[in-house]
């Protein structure tokens, strides 16, 4: 399908000089085109959402996002389309899948158990009410979109979209990229003191440290398990933190429930010697 | 004559309650998460689109942009993930009412 597109796109420009027939042949591919890769990814979004599995519901997003990336060079936005392979398809489900596998939670899910009543009801009938409401406003309604080329035109450029993205990003958009590289090193930072372990109970960052607390920290499963111990363990570290205390985390910013390394117990007496230097 | 415009944003809406529906409806965290990367995939659909139909490149750089923030939104989220996932063995979002008051 998408030499098909590719060679739509590379005769795309030749349709002005040629006759009325190559135009109507052109259009049509356009067309057949656009359907496949309409329903091929409203197959996939709803694949997303009614799969048990979340590995079924990653490939059915892989799906989607091949079709969108088909609907880009469709629309002349080839470079987004790489872009969209390369990064969604290559880098975030892979991601995806590397979570689900490392965590093992490619099981299904049950769906009998609705904690919110009514959830599954409701959220159908706002959702389609939403759909419909943009439908009827964007058929029934004009609306100013804007005045054509504020940034710079997107065909017609010498090299093509890529040097006329390529124009936009590093002229207009320079000060945006700059915050945007700012924005990745900051998720980088943050996914590496979230992911990091807790640390041991040698070192003096635990200063209410049990001896079974790396048992707990390696093997969470068994020891930390079980249900309704939230709330015990919130009023513990907040209380060990009011104390004034140094908390198991508290130099990294995480709260002990994420860096899992708090154990619930009662509640530490406040006396002033217990403080480890 | 290309396919119109109107056609590519219908089924961007589409695609964008679709996935705010997976959102409302599904109660595993990762599951959550591709269907907000599928409404983000709607979102630079139409971008691209407004792209093409007023023949501006700002859409597409808006879409540059959008792509970044979602590798590092699915970054930080996953890392949550994992980091919540070693405290308590499963996923589903409804467990987590640490912060209910």
């Amino acid at each position: 399908m998408s030499t098909v597109v590719t060679v739509v796109a590379s005769i795309g420009p030749l349709a002005h000089l040629a006759g009325a027939g190559l135009l109507g042949v052109v259009s049509r591919v356009d067309f057949a085109t656009f359907w496949a890769c309409a329903v091929i990814v409203v197959v996939g979004a709803v694949g997303v959402v009614v799969s048990r599995n979340p590995v079924h519901a990653a490939l059915m997003l892989v799906m989607t996002l091949f079709a969108v990336a088909v609907l880009f060079i469709e629309q002349h936005a080839n470079f987004l389309a790489a872009v969209q392979v390369i990064v969604y398809a290559g880098a975030i489900v892979v991601l995806f899948l590397f979570v689900i596998m490392f965590l093992g939670v490619d099981r299904d899910e049950d769906v009998n158990q609705e904690p919110l009543r009514g959830q599954r009801i409701l959220a159908p009938v706002l959702v389609v009410l939403g759909l419909a409401g943009v439908l009827v406003l964007g058929i029934g309604a004009h609306w100013a979109v804007g005045a054509p080329s504020v940034v710079g035109p997107a065909r017609g450029q010498p090299g093509g979209d890529v040097a006329a993205l390529g124009r936009a990003v590093f002229t207009v958009y320079l000060f945006p990229f700059e915050i945007t590289a700012g924005l990745l090193v900051i998720a980088v930072v943050g996914a590496v003191v979230l992911a990091r372990r807790p640390p041991t109970a040698g070192q003096d960052e635990l200063s209410v440290g049990v001896p079974g607390d790396q048992v707990a920290g390696s093997d969470g499963g068994t020891a930390a398990g079980t249900a309704g111990e939230e709330t015990p363990a919130g009023t513990d570290a907040h209380a060990t933190d009011a104390t004034g205390q140094p908390g198991p985390a508290g130099d990294v910013g995480v709260s002990p429930e994420l860096a899992g390394s708090s154990e619930p117990q009662p509640v530490p007496q406040p006396e002033p010697h217990e403080v480890a230097p | 004559m290309s396919v119109p415009a109107s056609w590519y944003l219908a089924l961007s809406a589409v695609v964008f309650s679709i996935g705010a529906l997976g959102v409302l409806v599904r109660r595993n965290v990762l599951v959550m998460f591709m269907c907000v990367e599928l409404m983000l995939n709607a979102a630079n659909l139409a971008l691209v689109t407004f792209a093409r139909q007023l023949n501006d490149i700002g859409g597409e750089a808006l879409v540059f942009f959008v792509l970044v923030v979602a590798a590092a939104e699915v970054v930080v989220g996953l890392g949550i993930v994992v980091a919540i996932f070693r405290r308590r063995r499963g996923t589903t979002a409804d467990d987590l009412h640490l912060m209910k008051g």
